[in-house]
Formats: C-alpha cells, sequence, structure tokens
C-alpha cells in the first residue's frame, strides 16, 4: 500500500469526523433536530451490535460471539457493573471457543 | 450490583477497559498490516491519523486479499461513514468553537460516541467522549506499535474472545436508551436492519442505514399522550 493511499485514506477518515462535528455549526437547529440526533447513537450501535455477533462478511452466522452477548445481554439486564458485563461475555466465547 | 434507579455514571475505569480490549486489537492490526506488506511505519501513521479500527483492517484486508488501492480506500471509506453520523450526535455535547471541535472530531469513533452517549449529563458526556476517545487513540497506537514491530506476542484477540467483548459492552452502554421507549424502538428498528441488509450490501452500509430507526424512535418521542 502506497504513502498516497494511507494519506488518502487518511484525509477521508478525518473528513468525515469532522463534518458530523460541524456541518451545523452556522445552522439555527430546532430543539426538535436535537431529539433525533440524539437517538442516533443507540439506532447505530443496535446495528454494530448485530454486525460485530451476527455478520461475516456478507452473511449470518451463529456462533461462540451470540452466546457471549447473551449473557453479556442477561449482565446487563441485572444491571452488572461494565467490566463484569465484558468480562463474562468474552469468557463465555472463549470458553466455547475452548471446548469446541 | 448497582443500584437500579442510579443512571449509568461515568467511570474513567469503565473507557479505559475499552481503550486496554481495544489495544489487543491494535496488536492484531499491527501484525496483519506487516504481513500484507505495509512497513511498521506506514501501519503507524494508519493507526495515528486514519484511527478507525474497522475501516483500517478492511483498508489492508482489500489489499492481502489483492484489490486495488482504489478498492481500499473505498471499502474503508464505507465503514468510516458512520463516524459523521456519532458526530452529529455529539454537536449538543462538546462545546467550543471549531478549532477545538476540530481537534475532538479525530477521536470520533464507535466507543466515544457509546460511551458519551450513555451519560446523563453534558459534563459526564465529555468526560466520558476524552476519556474514552484518547485512552482508545493511546492503546491502539501502542498495540499497532507493538504488533508491527514486535510481530504477535499476544496472540489471536478471539482465543480470549474480545471479539464478543464489544457488542456486549455497546449493550451496555445502550441501557440507558433500552430503558426508555424512543431509545428501545431505535435500537430495535436498527439492529433489524441490520439484520437484513447485511447479506444485501457492502460491509459498514448496514450500520448508515440503521440511521432510517431514527425516524420510528422519533415519532414514538414526539407523540401526544
Amino acid at each position: 500500500m502506497s504513502w498516497t493511499a494511507i494519506l488518502a485514506l487518511a484525509a477521508m477518515s478525518y473528513s468525515f469526523k469532522l463534518a458530523g462535528l460541524t456541518v451545523l455549526d452556522h445552522v439555527r437547529v430546532p430543539p426538535s433536530f436535537t431529539l433525533a440526533t440524539a437517538l442516533i447513537p443507540p439506532a447505530l450501535l443496535s446495528a454494530l451490535v448485530v454486525v460485530q455477533t451476527f455478520g461475516d462478511g456478507t452473511s449470518l452466522v451463529i456462533d461462540a460471539r451470540a452466546a457471549g452477548l447473551v449473557v453479556g445481554c442477561l449482565a446487563v439486564w441485572r444491571r452488572a457493573p461494565f467490566l463484569v458485563v465484558v468480562v463474562l461475555a468474552a469468557g463465555t466465547t472463549a470458553l466455547i471457543r475452548a471446548v469446541a | 450490583m448497582t443500584d437500579p434507579d442510579a443512571p449509568l455514571q461515568f467511570r474513567r475505569r469503565d473507557g479505559l477497559v475499552v481503550a486496554a480490549a481495544v489495544g489487543v486489537f491494535g496488536v492484531a492490526f499491527g501484525v496483519l498490516a506487516v504481513a500484507t506488506g505495509l512497513s511498521a511505519p506506514q501501519a503507524q501513521v494508519m493507526s495515528l491519523l486514519v484511527f478507525t479500527g474497522g475501516s483500517q483492517f478492511a483498508a489492508v484486508g482489500v489489499i492481502d486479499a489483492g484489490g486495488t488501492p482504489l478498492a481500499a480506500v473505498g471499502s474503508a471509506a464505507l465503514l468510516a461513514a458512520r463516524n459523521g453520523m456519532y458526530g452529529l450526535s455529539l454537536n449538543s455535547i462538546l462545546p467550543g468553537g471549531f478549532r477545538r471541535r476540530a481537534v475532538a472530531a479525530q477521536f470520533v469513533i464507535d466507543e466515544s460516541a457509546a460511551m458519551a452517549s450513555a451519560q446523563k449529563d453534558r459534563t459526564e458526556a465529555q468526560r466520558a467522549f476524552w476519556t474514552t476517545g484518547l485512552g482508545v487513540f493511546v492503546f491502539w497506537n501502542l498495540g499497532t506499535l507493538l504488533g508491527a514491530v514486535g510481530g504477535n506476542a499476544i496472540g489471536d484477540p478471539e482465543t480470549f474472545g474480545l471479539d464478543a467483548a464489544f457488542p456486549a459492552g455497546f449493550v451496555a452502554l445502550m441501557a440507558p436508551h433500552l430503558r426508555q421507549r424512543p431509545g428501545l424502538v431505535a435500537a430495535l428498528v436498527g439492529g433489524l436492519i441490520a439484520l437484513v441488509t447485511i447479506p444485501l450490501v457492502p460491509a459498514g452500509v448496514p450500520i448508515l442505514l440503521a440511521t432510517f430507526a431514527v425516524i420510528p424512535a422519533y415519532v414514538v418521542a414526539t407523540r401526544p399522550r
């Protein structure tokens, strides 16, 4: 990979980030817009969770990651601390991979 | 167990847990980048300047599979675009003029946006954003250095189930949203959109399409009771 490609990648990545943060700088946004943008994180993060758990390229699979997610969700439901949630999910998936 | 009625309070430790987990993937990225033919300085500059794990893995993966640099940048762009959406949601949280936000922009990633959106007020959200963003930046880059120069010292992150740690962690960070109806609708519809579109569109696009889940969630939020 050439330096040109790497720098193009960097410029592209940064411009997305900057655009999101500054595109509305000189626009008076109504409160309804702020309400709507506050709902972006749960929408996108939920999609990210699905991709990270069930995605394998462009196919859907159920593997050891799904078990980790289920255990993690139970821990969230039981209001376990963040660290506990993450460790339980990783541990479950690692355990299944080790025995499988 | 924490007090069920207390809102999720940002703990610096949580940001560092995320950062450390990302660091292990940084090692994996460094190893893969060098194996693909990048020099160690190239891998490092990528982690410093591109700083979007998914995009970096995608770009290197395309090159590894024999794709052109243009195809690599294209695939990476589809994965990087969602950071723009996170930026929109962080607008009301991050104060300051253009210069300050031009600096903050580099640290807008899944982890920092998720951690900030889980907080109950602006001050906590800012702390969460900066701690997580900077923490992930440091560990991702240290990991890249270790992997690119030292090779695979830690092993495959998947052996430790770390790939499952991220989705579970994101669910934990979504919890405050999931306990309110508009946030729950956004998450359910967003997840469904991803599930349906993963087989149909290139990587990264399902997450962008999930933005449309904001519409039903907004309707639920503004519906008169």
